[in-house]
Formats: structure tokens, sequence, C-alpha cells
């Protein structure tokens, strides 16, 4: 087992690597649009921009830059000209072109409302999606099947801009139907934990409602695998109440494959992918954030949040395979 | 009034395409320290026979008609908390494939200790300590520090015999073994066997064995029934059925079993076709179209009738006596099924 972890983990840095090379390409190697030019900004003269370049070490040869960065991004160290150019590390990832602020305080700064807003979802997900795939397995073809099946798929096909305008058009305090939940920007007015979770309440619920419905389809057919295996026959033939041939032998199996979705889900909305739910809400996560860099080619801010999110997928990939190991004793033998 | 008795046992599945007659009327009985051989082909009904005993056949489509007594108490319609109770504790079951039958993500020693505490109100340690006990009465080394492994962490074998300490944990009455043997390899297949048969001697419980395999059951049953598509067509003693089979397809089954204690004369023989469809099956006798020795009053069904003077020898089976006699010898002495020489 630890042999297993161990290999995983070293597997996840190799990979976090790999990731940090492509991304230096990207953003350092590929682009036309001069970096200096752009950090300039609009009153540019010839100076200034030699000026940032040297300040950038912009002129340094590719393999220098790129061990630069890797050392800021991964070290403490002032090696490679780190600190004369942008500073030691770890996790620098420069300054922002647009403010000049370090791209890691923005991060950070923008990081607790996009983890709140998935947690949250997450929680809510959980809730909606199993017991609905669990019942509708157990259930098959009854029309109450039938009718959460029909649910899901409608929304999972709804686009969550769209739920989100439509959930705030019915709930919202202030231009809803009925005045229920925190509308549009609440989050920004929140002050203590308590109001910020109130006014994520339906966020949560759209950011929620597609990944429930497909949680809840998957598990129902999972289920529905599960249940007509031969070791179900055997709890029932041992005289196991059906009630706990479900809940302890079926769904136990049922489950494991949901842990592999579920990692990959708060890898990938930790990292950005909440960006829809973040704007029609306007919450300040990072997907907000990355929009408005892009928008402002704010190359810094945008290379640290990508970089940021592959570190989230990376690790939560991590947290699966050892998760996975745990659930299946099978694996730890492989 | 025999310990386990199936009474005109009907198991109907209602499907899309139509009615699948699974079972259609088949009556055995089982007692004490017997062993009750059912053989047939894939398909002829014997194992949906057999777990409809345990309920595990129930379900929206399904039609269930006849008595299954239980002491002589009817189990058919048991509620569900009867049924939990029959189920591993009066009767247990084992199954075909040891390596699918046990959850592969639970210790051993958990699997085993459930089925004692679901019947039982006794501590996690003395489950234990009885599933320790069983597992060294089934044969498997280090007992105890095996019910820490996953099932994973043992060979077919060995997770059968498992399977067999788990069936036999709460001193079941009646132990239904559907097909054993089959997934395992042939060396393992006869320590297996012995193993249910020392068992039995050992525990006094009745036993039902499954099988396609007549070899299986020569060494073990009491009696035999041999079925086909969803009805039993003879019913004897070992012996009988072995020495002096009357249906033409336990002559067939006898005709295809391999005989390494005999010279080989010819080629083994076969049963030309395929069992028949049970959603459509043939009218009247159903082993008709593969028969080569059918003749017009097959069309009806046969009842299965005792033969003359031998109450307990039951068939299925239209042709005279003196004619099976001399139609079911093929070359020499041995017992086949082949198309009488124009």
């Amino acid at each position: 087992m630890l042999r297993y972890i161990v290999r995983r983990v070293l597997w996840g840095i190799a990979l976090l690597f790999l990731v940090s090379a492509v991304i230096f390409l990207i953003f350092y190697v590929f682009p036309n649009a001069d970096p200096a030019k752009l950090r300039a900004g609009r009153q540019a003269n010839p100076a200034l921009i030699e000026q940032i370049r040297e300040q950038l070490g912009l002129s340094d040869p590719i393999w220098e830059q790129f061990l630069r960065y890797m050392t800021q991004v991964f070290t403490p160290f002032d090696w490679f000209g780190a600190a004369e150019h942008g500073g030691t590390g770890p996790l620098n990832f420069g300054r922002s072109f647009q403010s000049n602020t370090p791209v890691k305080e923005i991060i950070l700064e923008r990081l607790p409302a996009t983890a709140l807003l998935v947690a949250g979802a997450v929680v809510f997900w959980l809730l909606m999606g199993l017991p609905t795939g669990i019942i509708s397995a157990v259930k098959r073809r009854t029309l109450l099947d039938r009718v959460t099946m029909v649910t899901s798929l409608a929304f999972i096909s709804a686009p969550v801009f769209w739920l989100g305008l439509v959930a705030l058009y019915l709930f919202a305090s202030d231009v809803g139907v009925i005045h229920i939940f925190p509308g549009i920007g609440s989050y920004l007015d929140a002050e203590t934990f308590w109001a910020k979770c109130w006014s994520l309440f339906l966020p949560w619920l759209v950011l929620a409602a597609a990944t429930a419905a497909i949680y809840a389809r998957y598990l129902r057919s999972s289920m529905i695998d599960v249940m007509s295996e031969d070791y179900i026959r055997t709890a029932r033939a041992k005289g196991v109440a059906e009630r706990n041939v479900i809940m302890r032998h079926g769904v136990r199996s049922a489950i494991t494959p949901i842990v592999t979705l579920l990692g990959l889900d708060i890898g990938l909305l930790l990292a950005g992918n909440a960006i829809l739910t973040e704007s029609v809400f306007n919450i300040p996560g990072i997907g907000n954030e990355i929009v408005i860099a892009i928008r402002r080619s704010d190359l810094p801010v945008i290379q640290g949040i990508v970089l940021f999110g592959a570190f989230f997928i990376v690790t939560f990939n991590l947290i699966v395979d050892i998760a996975y190991a745990y659930l299946d004793p099978r694996v730890r033998y492989q | 009034m025999s310990l386990l008795e199936v009474q005109d046992l009907k198991v109907h599945f209602e499907t899309d395409d139509g009615v699948v007659k699974a079972v259609d009327g088949a009556s055995f009985s089982v007692d004490k320290g017997q062993t009750l051989g059912i053989v047939g082909e894939s398909g002829s009904g014997k194992s949906v026979a057999n777990m409809t005993i345990l309920g595990l056949t129930r379900s929206p489509i399904t039609s269930i008609e006849g008595r299954i007594l239980l002491d002589g108490r009817d189990i058919i319609d048991a509620g569900a908390d009867e049924l939990h109770q029959v189920r591993g504790e009066d009767i247990a079951m084992i199954f075909q494939d040891p390596l699918t039958s046990l959850h592969p993500f639970f210790k051993i020693g958990r699997q085993l200790s459930e089925a004692i505490l679901v019947h039982k109100d006794v501590s996690k340690q003395e489950a234990t300590d009885r599933a320790a006990e069983l597992l060294d009465l089934v044969g498997i080394p280090d007992a105890r520090r095996r019910l820490g492994d996953y099932p994973h962490e043992f060979s077919g074998g060995m997770r059968q015999r498992v399977m067999i300490a788990m069936a036999l944990i709460n001193d079941p009455r009646v132990l239904i073994a559907d097909e054993p043997t089959t997934a395992l390899d042939v060396t393992i297949q006869a320590q297996i066997l012995r193993l249910i048969q020392r068992l039995q001697e050992q525990l006094g419980m009745a036993v039902i064995l499954i099988t396609h395999d007549l070899g299986v059951v020569a060494d073990v049953a009491d009696y035999i029934n041999v079925m086909y598509a969803g009805r039993i067509v003879e019913a004897g003693t070992l012996d009988e059925i072995f020495y002096d089979p009357q249906h033409p397809y336990t002559w067939g089954l006898l005709g295809s079993l391999a005989r390494p204690d005999r010279p080989r004369t010819r080629r083994l023989s076969q049963i030309q076709g395929q069992p028949p469809s049970l959603l459509a099956p043939p009218q009247g006798c159903h082993f008709r179209p593969r028969c080569p020795h059918e003749f017009d009053k097959c069309k009806q069904t046969p009842g299965l009738d005792p033969r003359a003077g031998v109450p307990g020898h039951l068939d299925r089976c239209w042709l005279p006596p003196e004619k099976k006699r001399t139609l079911r010898v093929v070359q020499g002495d041995q017992i086949g099924l082949e198309a009488p020489a124009a």
C-alpha cells in the first residue's frame, strides 16, 4: 500500500513538472506578442520596453528563462538570476501586467470564494445525486425512475448560465418572482462566513444541478450492473435483508467509480471550471479572474491560474488514486 | 413427509418477447442425509427451480406456482422475514462461479461472520470464532489468519471452499449446490465433491446437487432427476438412471459421457440439435425435435409416469418399455442415443 502511494505521488510530481514545462512553452515561447510591450502598456517608448525586457530577463536564452521560471515556481532559491528577474519563489508567477500585484496574491485572494462555491456545490450534488441514483436503480422501470431520469436529463442539457438566470428570475430576493435567496453580487456584500454561505445558496444549487444529474444517472446504471452480480445473489442467499443487500453490498461496489468522478470534478472546478456560475452570480472567484485576465492579455495572471489549476487537477487525481486503493482492495496488489 | 418437497413447481418469466416457461411443473424431494442430483443442459430450468426454493427468482416479471414444502410448511409465498430466515439458516446455497460469488471488497472473515450475525444473536467475537472453525472444517489451512484476507487472495478451489463454509455456518438442513465444480479445474472438482460428501456425512444434511455433468453425480447422488426444457423427464435412483435409463434424453446424456475406464471403440456420441427455446417449446414432448425415435404419439405431452413394477422410477416418454430396451443399446453393451438402423 505504501509503495503504491509513493509511486502515485512521484507520478503526480513528474506530471506537475511536465505541465509546468508545457505552460512555459505556451506562455513564453509561442506568443508572437512581445511580453515586454504588453507589460509596458499604452505609453510605451523603446527605452521603457528595453528596460522591462532587461528586468524580466527576456533577452536571456530560452533554457535559462525556463530554468529560472521553474526555480521561481517550485523552489525558494535564487538560482538562474531569480531574485534579480522577478524575485524568488516558491509559487512566484510574476506580477500582474495590469496592477503590478504578485499573481500569487491575486490567486490567494480569489481562491476562498471559488473554494466555498465548490465545497457547497459538492455537498449539494452528492446529497441530491446519490440517493436519486440508488432509488432509481432499485425502483427501476417504475414511474418514479422514469420521471427522475427525464428530469436529470433536462438538468444535464440545460446550460449553466441559462439555469443560473432562471434561478435568479424565480428565487432572487431582488429580481425574483418569489423573493427567497440572495441574488447577483450578494457575495461581495457578505461579511461573515454564514452570510457568504447564504449568498451562495442559489449558485450552489445551479452549479450542483447538472453534476447531481450526471451522478444520479451514473450511479443508477452502475448500481443496476452491481445488483445483478453473483455476490449480490450470495448475500441474498445467506439471508441478508434486501435493504442491507442494497445499502451494504450493492452501494459499496457501485459507489467506487463515483469517487473517480468526484475527484476530477472537484479538481476541474477549483481550476476555474466554475467560471460560468461565477460570472452569472458575480462571485469574485478564480474563474471570474481568469476572464478579466484574458480580456486584458495579463499573461502572468493567466499563466499563474492555469498552473494553479493544473496543480489542483493533479492533486485531486492523486487523492482519487489513493482513495481507490483504499476502497478497492484489488487495486493495492497490482 | 420429506424434509424438502417441491410439488408441481412452475416458474414463468413474462418478458417482452413472451412468456418464458423456465420451469414447467417440476416435482422433486430430498430427505435428511440424502443427495439428490439434478442433471440437465444449460437452460433446462434446474438452477431456476432451485433458486426459486430460496425466493431468489422473485421479480415483477416472474410468476411462480406450485408448493415448496419445508417440513410440511409451504414457503413458496413466504414473506420477507420468513424468507430471510429460511435463506442461509434452513436452506443454504452455493453457486457455480466462486470467483464472482464473493464480494470483492470485503474480507472473508466479515463475509462469513455476516452470515451468522443475520441469523443468530451472537457477539462479533463468537461469529469470528465460528467462521474460523468452519474455514478449518472445509480444509483451509491457517484458517484464523486467512479470515483477514480478501477473496482475490484465494484460488478458485479455495474460494469455493469459502463458499461452502459460508453456506454451512448456520448448520442448514438443506444444502443446494448449483454446479459447484463447473468453474474449477478437474483435479479440484473431485476434492470439492468429496468435501461436500464428507460434510454431509458429518452433519447429516440433505444435499441437492445441480450439474450438467452426469459424471459429477455418479459418485455422490442417491437419486437423480434429469431435466430437459423446464420439465423433469426422468427420475430414479442412481442405479436406475445409469443402468436402466428409460428416457431417450438420458440415453443421450449417458452416451456422451467420456468413459476413460472403457476401451475407446468409437467416437463419443452427441445429441443432435439445440435445446428448444422456452418461449415457444415444441408441442407435446419437448425432446421430440432432437429424438431419433420420435413417432406420432409424441405430439401429445407424455406424463411423468412410473415404470411398471418400479414405482420410484419415473419417466416422460411414450415408447413402450420393451422397445426402449432394444433402442437404447448402441454398439455392444453401451447405452446411447442413435437413430435405429434402417
